[in-house]
């Protein structure tokens, strides 16, 4: 899907900082003197799912607040492709190539699925672009598309309010799947799901992460073992290990954060 | 990879969004027959001119549809634009008025006979580019939608909306208000910009000018209501409604959700000075009574009488209003203002949706019931779209 | 525009200014406050205020005509007594008005704004259907008339005296109720997490109601309180709401002092205004310094930077 980014291998780092999809460097807000986030780096490769993990509170949603500039960091620094995302707004980091999915659904209850995959369409996002926006074969095919991928493909005509919980997560995928964004972030895709409704979200972001990279957010160990690559464990607001998921699951500190009370 | 896809979405290539879906075209049809063949037919001149004046608020309440119905941006201040564009016209009226020849007795003729009252000697500069009729014609537009304009970008850019930007709004009705009242010997004071005479020579006050500036004015309305319903059919519509839903999610889309809240609310303000300047010149004043918190509330229950989502019910919603307004105050004077405060209350409490919702959900079912009764083999009704 | 008056004249043009201007601030602070706790512990905007306001100032009129007519020995302390009626009389109201109409509505701020105002309009004619359209004034009793001489070129009313003295104390009471009792304590548990409030056992649909009452009866005091400055008609409530709304959003919504400081800042620099230019251009002057402000600072002046 897009051709920009291949070669760059999944695991293991690069010394240079360039290759990085995503670099997050000593990124630091504090709200009140509360500092939720502190000091946290870590590096996104390209193709490379990985999986934030962390007691709750550690500040993981508000990571990806940052990120996608819907919380503005007080100290830090943010690249995206070498471009510092922290000065930008948050339209901007949308089309820079970042899409982000919230921890509730968050879709339009008030129109159909189409209608919903339709508006996220990286097409006519100006107000006169939204004017003249024309409902053409590309758009069409690209929203059948994305809505066999998430398994939404008889139910376009349905108001997405009368969707399942499950179906509204995945719609909300799809919304971000048809941006094409080079690096998708995921607030808890799963919870909330039935089992059969994760088996099948694993298999829709094995499928989805050629040509980008996923950053998510999972309390469901089993769904990561599954799925990263890598993760990154956060604890109040700090980065406490990173690495493979049987590295960290080994990682002393992790389990005194987990076990030991 | 896409083949299976290209054959389903074949299926659907038939228009899936037009710009009017059947029975839209029927309420228009309605309307458009109802205002410009039966009015007219059986009113004399002195109501259809009535009715011309009521009209001209719809213009306020199809825009009010727009913005709040749709975009939820309530603004309690949309009698500032209705105003702005009645003064526009009013101010271009009033200098024809005033030639040196109707102003003689003045102490100095050729300028507005308030100002003369006001020891003001020289026209102000802001009269004059009111002299000139296209620049009036410009202005009437240009001066509202450039007011809000300002208004919501900076107030929307700064993310800020709901119950702030109501009350900002109607801050900003009271301070003009009370800007004309004070600044008389400028704009008239509370009496308005009244003894308007001709349009470009052309005389409004005999019954023949009425008549064809009536059917002007319903012209326009039609005109607006297409205008907002290719707004409403364009994905901008479908943005502004997922945008009063999940203004979030319409950001992390990539859009600059403010770009589009300020285009609501300046369509607004242009279908409300549309309203305006008809009103001026069917009317034949403009007073500050009409720009203040008052009239500005009462527009907002027009739309939502009719149903703040539907463009057509902003104007038999107006309409009503109105109509119960004029019979009442004949009749009941007492008891209008607690007519009025009930229909607030009612039609928020139990009819959100006014009469386009009681329409939807009682009479459409049974009318489709009927239909389907008749053409039995005809192509299935197609179930509306959402929240229109 | 100072040109024509000496440096003495001009002191004790603003010390008096400044008076009148203090005058003012204490009929705005009790209508503001009465906002502040509605608006900004409920988010509810009650555009029926200014006639919660006139109830009370109606009640004062009722009672000081009936102490006059029945208990004129009484008379010099009416007041109080009307006072503490107002209070009840609004509050009582509001708790219904809570009770049948805002309730439904707490999910629909904007609706809810529309539903006031209907209120409003029936209150307003109401008030006209049986008090009738004319304005009407209470009787002082005499040891309100009058006024103290400061210096030669410095005088204060008493009846001005007396508003800002029960300013004071209500403003002082209301800050006492809302941040030192455990009522205040239950309002502030519900409108930050009114689920969590719920479960550890708070009555959160009672909070709601006695909170829109005590904001209610908190206007009628201020009602009561107008009488002494002014007379009241039908619709005297409508002239002061946009005030006291912008007073309220000034200030910074939910922080008492804020509105305190807001309502200071309005008033002072409406009255001296209104010194050297015309009432209505003072008055444009200041709100559109206002509407300035906030479209620049929408937050308030006195807001903390809170996680969205």
């Amino acid at each position: 899907m897009n051709a920009a980014i291949l070669s760059s291998p999944i695991i293991g780092e690069s010394p240079d900082a360039k290759d990085f999809l995503l670099s997050v460097e000593a990124l630091t807000v504090s709200f009140d003197g509360f500092k939720a986030v502190n000091d946290v780096s870590f590096y996104v490769d390209p193709n490379e799912i990985r999986v934030i993990i962390g007691p709750n509170g550690a500040g993981k949603t508000t990571v990806l607040d940052l990120i996608c500039g819907r919380t503005k960091a007080s100290a830090g620094s943010i690249k995206f492709k070498g471009q510092e995302l922290t000065k930008i707004s948050e339209s901007a980091i949308v089309q820079a190539g970042v899409g982000r999915k919230f921890q509730t659904p968050s879709i339009y209850d008030d129109l159909t699925v189409f209608e919903n995959l339709e508006i996220s369409f990286p097409r006519g996002r100006t107000v006169w672009g939204a004017l003249t926006f024309k409902r053409d074969a590309e758009v069409r095919d690209r929203i059948h598309e994305v809505a066999t991928m998430i398994f939404l493909k008889d139910q376009l005509k349905e108001r997405a309010e009368f969707l399942s919980h499950g179906q509204k997560q995945w719609l909300e995928i799809g919304m971000l799947l048809i941006q094409d964004p080079e690096l998708l972030m995921l607030d808890e895709p799963v919870a909330g799901m039935s089992v059969g409704e994760r088996i099948k979200t694993a298999e829709l972001l094995n499928q989805i992460i050629v040509g980008r990279s996923v950053l998510v957010i999972e309390h469901d160990m089993k769904f990561v073992e599954d799925i990263a690559h890598r993760v990154t464990v956060l604890h109040q607001g700090k980065v406490l290990s990173e690495g493979s998921m049987e590295r960290v699951k080994n990682d002393p500190k992790v389990i005194e954060v987990y076990l030991g009370h | 990879m896409t083949s299976p896809v290209q054959t389903l979405s074949k299926s659907l290539t038939v228009n899936d969004n037009p710009f009017m879906k059947p029975m839209e075209w029927v309420s228009l049809a309605l309307l458009a027959a109802f205002i410009l063949i039966v009015l007219p037919a059986t009113l004399d001149a002195f109501r259809l001119n009535l009715v011309g004046k009521y009209l001209t608020y719809a213009f306020v309440a199809l825009g009010l549809v727009m913005c709040w119905g749709y975009a939820g941006i309530l603004s309690l201040g949309q009698g500032v634009f209705f105003g702005l564009g009645g003064y526009c016209m009013a101010m271009y009226l009033k200098l024809e008025a005033s030639s040196v020849e109707n102003t003689k007795i003045q102490s100095t003729p050729g300028i507005p006979d308030f100002m003369d009252w006001n020891q003001i000697t020289e026209l102000p500069l802001m009269w004059k580019p009111f002299q000139s009729l296209p620049l009036t014609l410009i202005l009437i537009l240009a001066v509202p939608v450039f007011f809000a304009f300002v208004i919501g970008f900076a107030m929307f850019t700064r993310r800020v909306g709901g119950t702030y930007f109501a009350i900002i709004t109607q801050a900003i009705a009271a301070i003009l208000t009370i800007l004309i009242v004070g600044q008389q010997g400028y704009t008239g004071g509370i009496n308005g910009i009244t003894d308007l005479r001709t349009l470009h020579g052309w005389d409004i006050r005999t019954d023949s000018a009425k008549f064809i500036l009536y059917f002007l004015n319903g012209g326009l309305l039609i005109g607006c209501i297409l205008a907002a319903q290719y707004v409403k059919k364009a994905k901008l519509g479908r943005i502004l409604l997922a945008m009063r839903d999940k203004e979030d999610r319409v950001r992390f889309s990539g859009y600059s959700v403010a770009g589009f809240k300020v285009f609501a609310f300046c369509l607004a303000a242009g279908f409300a000075a549309i309203g305006g300047a008809m009103f001026t010149l069917q009317v034949g004043f403009m007073s500050p009574s009409f720009v203040g918190i008052v009239p500005s509330i009462e527009m907002v229950i027009y739309a939502a009488v009719g149903g703040r989502l539907s463009l057509f019910g902003a104007v038999w919603g107006t309409l009503l209003v109105n109509w119960a307004k004029t019979t009442f105050s004949e009749s009941f004077p007492e008891l209008w203002l607690f007519g009025l405060g009930a229909l607030f209350i009612a039609v928020v409490l139990a009819f959100p949706n006014g009469l386009a919702g009681i329409y939807r959900s009682y009479v459409e079912p049974r009318l489709t019931r009927k239909v389907k009764a008749l053409a039995p083999v005809g192509a299935p009704v197609p179930h509306g779209t959402p929240a229109e | 525009m100072f040109g024509d008056y000496s440096l003495g004249d001009l002191g004790a043009i603003f010390a008096m200014q400044g008076f009148a201007g203090l005058i003012l601030f204490s009929v705005y602070v009790l209508m503001a406050l009465g906002l502040a706790v509605i608006f900004g512990q409920m988010g509810v905007i009650n555009m029926a205020h200014g006639e919660f306001m006139i109830l009370g100032a109606y009640v004062t009129y009722l009672c000081s005509t009936f102490f006059q007519t029945h208990l004129p020995g009484l008379f010099g302390i009416y007041f109080f007594v009307a006072m503490i009626l107002a209070f009840l009389a609004s509050g009582a109201l509001g708790m219904i008005v809570e009770w049948t109409l805002i309730r439904h509505l707490y999910k629909r701020p904007l609706d809810t704004l529309l539903a006031t105002w209907g209120l409003s309009l029936i209150l307003q004619q109401s008030y006209r259907t049986i008090f009738g359209a004319r304005e009407v004034g209470v009787e002082l009793p005499s040891w309100l008339i009058g006024s103290v001489q400061v210096t030669d070129t410095i005088e204060v009313p008493i009846n001005g005296l007396f508003v800002m003295a029960i300013t004071t104390l209500i403003t002082v009471g209301v800050g006492l109720l809302m941040y030192r009792s455990r009522f205040g304590q239950q309002v502030r548990a519900v409108m930050q997490n009114r689920p969590m409030a719920g479960a550890v056992g708070i009555d959160t649909e009672k909070v709601d109601r006695y909170t829109f009452g005590l904001g209610c009866g908190i206007a009628g005091i201020a009602g009561s309180a107008f009488t002494m400055i002014g007379s009241t008609g039908p619709t005297s409530g409508q002239l002061y709401i946009v005030d006291t709304f912008l007073i309220v959003v000034f200030g910074g919504a939910a922080s008492l002092l804020g509105t305190i400081a807001s309502a200071f800042s309005i008033s002072q620099t409406q009255s001296t205004l209104e010194f050297f230019l015309s009432g209505s251009t003072a008055k444009v002057l200041t709100l559109l310094a206002v509407v300035g402000i906030l479209m620049v600072r929408p937050q308030g002046l006195f807001t903390l930077k809170v996680r969205r």
